[in-house]
């Protein structure tokens, strides 16, 4: 084994570093506290400088940058608090249109997204299906060259500000319902779309979307008619694979090293000198080391051409249940102090303790539930019983 | 970056999991108990060459990285091998490394290459001449110190007996006053802390083999036993906690064989992440023989049963070194600073 990155991506890691130096600013960063998650500026940015293609295997037809290149790259914008929301959506979407779409489709929608000039964001959830994303209600009905969209999709985060939706319809009731799904890309833009926002009690806006006799054209269906499922599945692969969070606990850590070296206690202690935060911090920064260790693994296996599937699960998982934790170790360490949000010019580091807190039990949701994730581990990797 | 086993690496697990299959069933791990060693076991190890594998080819050993002696550690910790291998290997190689800079000692380099002296280090300096508890103290020849500034070393015929303990380890005390210094001077703490951090990666890895077989214990058996009508292994509650378990592994996993290979190769951090490891790993080991342990029901508190077997291991393993505690406060001294108190 060799844990030793290559010179192209060490290379790489600094001139992401530069990057990030020259071009994330602090309003950027704050920005978000509106709810979206996403700089314009920054992301036309990386685009120009061919990230997001570089995380778009070549066999593809992406620029197929090294996965450890980009594992690199995700690593420092997290490190870095870089609002990279769009980035993600981005990558998968396009990787899902390159496995699966037609020509008209790589030639007008890719471009687009990959030069930043376009965003899109997922249809899958619906209000009454979640984890069973296959029980898909919205229905398509072929009308001639056009199909007719009628249904409801939920956390169609980005929405509002996004040009494209990728929607998982049901254009088959009447078979089992794996068999009967079907994509298409919609423009937002299309009559009879309307978008709900859904505030949350993370700093993130979600919408609700809705689709009334909403008509395109069939050049819009990505994948086969009825082949859906294996659309979802290219989806879930590279969601749950580089282009998913691995490393949100670093800033929550370093805040806290922070705030704990600042502040003493009433007997005059300096937080940082209590063994219990000490332990705690150590503790957080084992997981940060277990998350990088399967953050390379995952991406050296693709760096061979090897395919990894279970690893992306345990790498989720473990991700985000422990950023969960850290959060609420370190959350509790500021006392009444860490409830202020950053609403407050004193909340300490604007807040920033007290927003991931807020944010983290979503990321153990999206993306695949940790429940989700462990029945794929038991079921995958262990061999138990299906139970579903 | 390679985070799969090469095709040499392979090879030595192909041997050595052929060699611990044959020679250490569980019935072996039973007889060696309580004393925790077998001299016939370790006979057998040092004819395969690994106590003296990743030793210098200078003085006739096998100049493997510790990520190859890994391999065979692993399989060690699987297979709950009743031999003391990492203390054999880890005193070994600071010996034979003291004897390279100037330090003593040239002339027992042959029974450590060969086995036919089992070493080890004491992790408490001793006190009045004498060391508590050491590891594999029941059974090894040659024991080296820190005491000082001066890493020491003794050798001396085992007692052959231990006290009895949970993890049914050859710990004993040792009379060490009549120890030599090996290497003296302030690089004396400089090679004790490199021999500890190979202890603790080394001890780490062994944690991975021993919750793998933990957990295909487990499924195993998950998978055969049936309560209301259906296997325990098809009951979700059942699955989320061997799944957590199985995640926690292979994190501890990664995390040790990067670890090692910090060591191997000079990395800065590779104390840092050493200490990390055995932390970590001890606690996936922890946490997978508790729920293979809890699955088994009534019969995993069984002494008929495996599984027991290797809980009391996953508990006892790390302890030698002493309180994880001190552990997590020794790496936190490292990261901010020691402690300021009034």
């Amino acid at each position: 084994m060799d844990f030793s990155f290559p010179p192209e991506a060490i290379a790489f890691r600094a001139e992401v570093r530069r990057f990030l130096k020259d071009n994330l600013t602090e309003e950027m960063i704050a920005a978000t506290h509106d709810g979206t998650i996403h700089s314009p500026a920054l992301h036309k940015a990386m685009a120009e400088r061919g990230w997001l293609s570089g995380a778009v295997p070549k066999e593809l037809g992406g620029g197929g940058r090294d996965p450890l290149e980009s594992v690199v790259l995700i690593e420092e914008l997290q490190l870095a608090r870089a609002p990279i929301d769009a980035m993600g959506v981005a990558i998968v979407m396009v990787s899902m249109i390159l496995e699966h779409g037609n020509q008209f489709l790589r030639d007008t929608v890719v471009p687009r997204l990959l030069s930043g000039d376009a965003l899109g964001c997922f249809g899958y959830s619906e209000p009454e299906s979640g984890s069973d994303v296959a029980a898909a209600k919205t229905r398509a009905v072929r009308d001639g060259d056009e199909w007719v969209i009628n249904g409801s999709k939920m956390w169609t985060t980005m929405a509002h500000v996004a040009d494209y939706v990728i929607l998982l319809t049901r254009t088959d009731p009447e078979v089992t319902k794996h068999k009967g799904l079907t994509f298409f890309l919609v423009p937002l833009d299309t009559p009879g779309i309307e978008i709900q926002p859904v505030p949350t009690m993370g700093t993130e806006r979600s919408n609700a979307t809705f689709y009334d006799d909403v008509r395109i054209s069939d050049d819009w269906r990505v994948g086969d008619v009825n082949g859906g499922w294996a659309v979802m599945k290219t989806a879930l692969k590279y969601e749950r694979g580089i282009a998913g969070g691995q490393f949100p606990s670093p800033p929550v850590i370093d805040a806290a090293v922070d705030w704990a070296s600042s502040n003493t206690r009433p007997d005059g202690t300096r937080v940082i000198d209590d063994p219990a935060v000490r332990e705690k911090l150590i503790r957080a920064m084992i997981d940060v080391e277990v998350c990088r260790g399967f953050a390379y693994h995952t991406a050296s296996l693709a760096s061979e051409g090897v395919m990894f599937g279970v690893e992306g699960s345990m790498t989720k998982l473990f991700a985000s249940e422990t950023y969960k934790k850290h959060c609420r170790w370190f959350h509790d360490m500021l006392g009444v102090e860490g409830l202020l949000t950053h609403h407050e010019p004193d909340a300490h580091m604007g807040g920033l303790i007290e927003e991931n807190l807020r944010h983290s039990p979503v990321t153990a949701i999206y993306g695949g539930t940790s429940e989700i994730n462990r029945n794929m581990i038991a079921e995958g990797h262990l061999g138990l019983p299906r139970t579903r | 970056m390679r985070t799969r086993p090469t095709q040499d690496e392979e090879a030595i697990r192909e041997v050595f999991a052929g060699f611990f299959t044959n020679e250490c069933p569980t019935s072996v791990v039973r007889a060696a108990e309580p004393l925790g060693h077998d001299h016939e076991l370790w006979a057998k190890l040092c004819a395969t060459g690994a106590p003296g594998m990743a030793l210098p080819g200078s003085v006739g050993g096998g100049d493997a990285p510790l990520r190859d002696l890994a391999i065979v550690v692993e399989l060690w910790g699987r297979h709950l091998a009743p031999v003391p291998l990492i203390e054999h290997c880890v005193a070994s190689r600071l010996i034979v490394g003291a004897a390279e800079t100037g330090g003593g000692a040239t002339d027992i380099n042959d029974r450590l290459v060969s086995g036919g002296a089992v070493a080890t280090l004491s992790f408490r300096s001793p006190e009045s001449g004498r060391a508590r508890l050491v590891p594999a103290g029941a059974v090894a020849d040659v024991i080296v110190a820190h005491h000082g500034d001066a890493i020491v070393m003794i050798d001396s015929d085992p007692p052959g007996k231990a006290p009895r303990n949970t993890a049914d380890l050859p710990l004993a005390d040792r009379d060490l006053s009549g120890a030599t210094p090996l290497l003296t001077g302030p690089e004396s703490a400089v090679v004790w802390q490199r021999a500890l951090d190979e202890w603790r990666a080394l001890m780490a890895i062994a944690h991975v083999g021993l919750s793998k077989q933990a957990i295909d214990i487990a499924v195993a058996y998950v998978t055969e036993r049936m309560q209301f009508g259906v296997p325990v292994g098809s009951f979700q509650a059942v699955q989320h906690g061997l799944a957590d378990a199985t995640t926690n592994l292979a994190g501890a996993d990664l995390l040790a064989n990067r670890a090692l290979w910090a060591l191997d190769t000079g990395q800065p951090d590779a104390s840092r992440l050493a200490g990390m490891a055995l932390l970590f790993s001890t606690e996936a080991a922890r946490f997978a023989t508790d729920r293979a342990l809890q699955y088994h029901g009534g019969y995993g508190f069984a002494e008929e049963y495996n599984i027991q077997l290797f809980h009391r291991r996953a508990t006892g393993w790390a302890l030698q070194l002493g309180d994880p505690s001190l552990e997590y406060a020794r790496l936190a001294d490292r990261e901010f600073g020691p402690r300021r108190v009034a």
